[in-house]
């Protein structure tokens, strides 16, 4: 392990790669990046994986669109030996109550405006598009093409090899267990494999995200929860888009390789770092699935695990620098859609770093917003 | 590496080859989870019973390791692949799975 560095990226699932990858792409020569595990260890490697620019927020839409831009060509960017998997097969998400389908409708009006080419659909519109749903109790629908979903296995894996091949150095089962500042200024990261001098430190350390502000002194008021999720077996093609109801609280898409990946909310789940399952998740998410999809009901389920959430006050991720303490950066609090953002993120931070103008201001996600009281807001997470 | 010993089936689930799951250690994968998660192998219904020993072996004879020093990766619920139609019915009360009558809505694999 190389003991100095111009930066060093504390965590290796998407969004620690993408911005290690993109610093390395900004012509950063001496950039290393430390997982205490493997790679896509943490939440990365246990998300639904879903990428999509239906949000309700000007903010979310243009900054989520960016993100779909550079997916679309990200295969080839990275000049991956596998697939990433990528499709674009678009989000049906589905309104239960008046309230949210007058929600919806206004979400609509807004992506249009950002030019998302969103579309308002009727329930026997939904079920053209989703021929074997059920649409019992649905007001309606909204759906955009453009959305989908990737594997986030392969999506970090192919940031990392990419970053290898620019002369970056990936160290796995290797834990930041400090960090020394001189004055105010970050000058060294203490891992279990040895310590490595840096000017600069990125904190993308997902659920540990707490822990390693505080090595800083960067006190982040974000808490960890679990969600948990399940597989199926492949089965033929059953759906083509992600299917997503706040009111039922699901998520639900088939992947290229023909298992069904999802999952449903609930808000019993405990907060702190359990990542253990239980056979009530399996009986809710069925019960509920098979009622919207009767044609689950003979798909089996062949794995169930969890991750966790990282969320933040405002459900939004937290970018950027931290007064006070020089060469610190951190890209964490994500609250769920780390994957998603993680492309468009990466480049945003490493812009930052080289000192250039961010291609979109997020000036307005950083830490200091919450003292401001300047809370990000998105209704179209209910 | 002949020719034939690259074709053999390592994971009969999702049809992964001794090549494949070779290449992937070749480019450093050290533990089952990474081989995993590049290959699938492992992650088909019955959860890597038949290929988790071979590949730990893979890994454990590049690395020059014994296979008791190879990484494992988590055994996950539920033991064998069970059908959402039969979940669905668990009565929260007792535990009890019945009426189970999605057999005839399977989906062709």
């Amino acid at each position: 392990m190389r003991s100095s560095a111009d930066v060093v990226v504390i965590g290796g699932g998407v969004v620690g790669a993408s911005i290690a990858y993109n610093l390395a792409k900004q012509g950063v020569k001496d950039v290393v990046l430390c997982e205490k595990d493997t790679f896509a260890n943490g939440s990365t490697g246990r998300c639904g994986a879903g990428v999509r620019e239906q949000w309700g927020s000007e903010g979310n839409i243009r900054i989520c669109k960016a993100s779909i831009d550079i997916f679309e060509n990200l295969q080839e960017e990275l000049d991956y030996d596998y697939d990433i998997e990528f499709v674009q097969k678009g989000y049906l998400m589905m309104a239960y109550t008046e309230k949210e389908w007058d929600q919806f409708q206004k979400n609509v009006e807004v992506q249009h405006r950002l030019g998302v080419n969103s579309i308002l659909c009727t329930p026997e519109e939904a079920k053209e598009i989703v021929p074997v749903l059920n649409t019992e109790g649905m007001f309606g629908a909204t759906y955009n093409a453009r959305d989908g979903h990737a594997n986030p296995f392969h999506t970090t894996n192919a940031y990392l090899k990419a970053f290898e091949r620019l002369g970056g150095e990936v160290n796995d089962f290797t834990e930041v267990t400090g960090i020394e500042k001189r004055g105010d200024k970050v000058a060294k990261v203490k891992t279990t494999k040895g310590d490595i001098s840096a000017p600069v430190v990125v904190n993308a350390a997902g659920p540990w995200a707490a822990p390693v502000g505080s090595m800083v002194g960067v006190e982040l008021p974000v808490y960890t929860e679990r969600h948990q999720i399940l597989v199926t077996e492949a089965v033929g093609h059953l759906f083509d888009p992600m299917l997503m109801s706040f009111s039922l609280g699901i998520y639900c898409q088939q992947t290229p390789h023909g298992s069904l990946v999802m999952g449903i909310g609930d808000p019993n789940e405990p907060k702190g770092y359990d990542i253990g399952q239980s056979w009530q998740f399996l009986k809710k998410m069925s019960d509920v699935m098979c009622r919207l999809v009767p044609a689950l009901k003979g798909v089996r389920v062949v794995r169930q695990w969890s991750g966790l959430y990282t969320i933040s006050p405002d459900a939004h991720p937290i970018l950027g620098t931290v007064p006070g303490v020089d060469g610190y950066y951190q890209a964490v609090g994500f609250s769920g859609h780390g994957f998603m953002l993680a492309p468009i993120v990466g480049k945003l931070i490493s812009e930052m770093i080289v000192g250039k103008e961010p291609s979109i201001d997020i000036s307005d996600l950083d830490l200091g917003r919450f003292e401001r009281g300047d809370l990000r807001v998105e209704p179209s997470v209910v | 590496m002949s020719k034939n010993e690259e074709d053999i089936i390592v994971c009969r689930c999702e049809d992964i080859t001794l090549g494949e799951i070779r290449k992937v250690i070749r480019e450093g994968a050290t533990t089952l989870d990474e081989v995993k998660r590049i290959t699938r192998a492992g992650m088909g219904p019955c959860q890597g019973r038949t290929c988790r020993l071979l590949v730990a072996g893979e890994i454990a004879n590049y690395l020059g390791k014994p296979v008791s020093e190879i990484l494992q990766s988590s055994y996950r619920p539920p033991f064998k692949p069970v059908k959402m139609g039969d979940l669905a019915q668990i009565h929260e009360g007792n535990g009890d799975c019945c009426d189970c009558d999605s057999e005839e809505e399977g989906v062709n694999s």
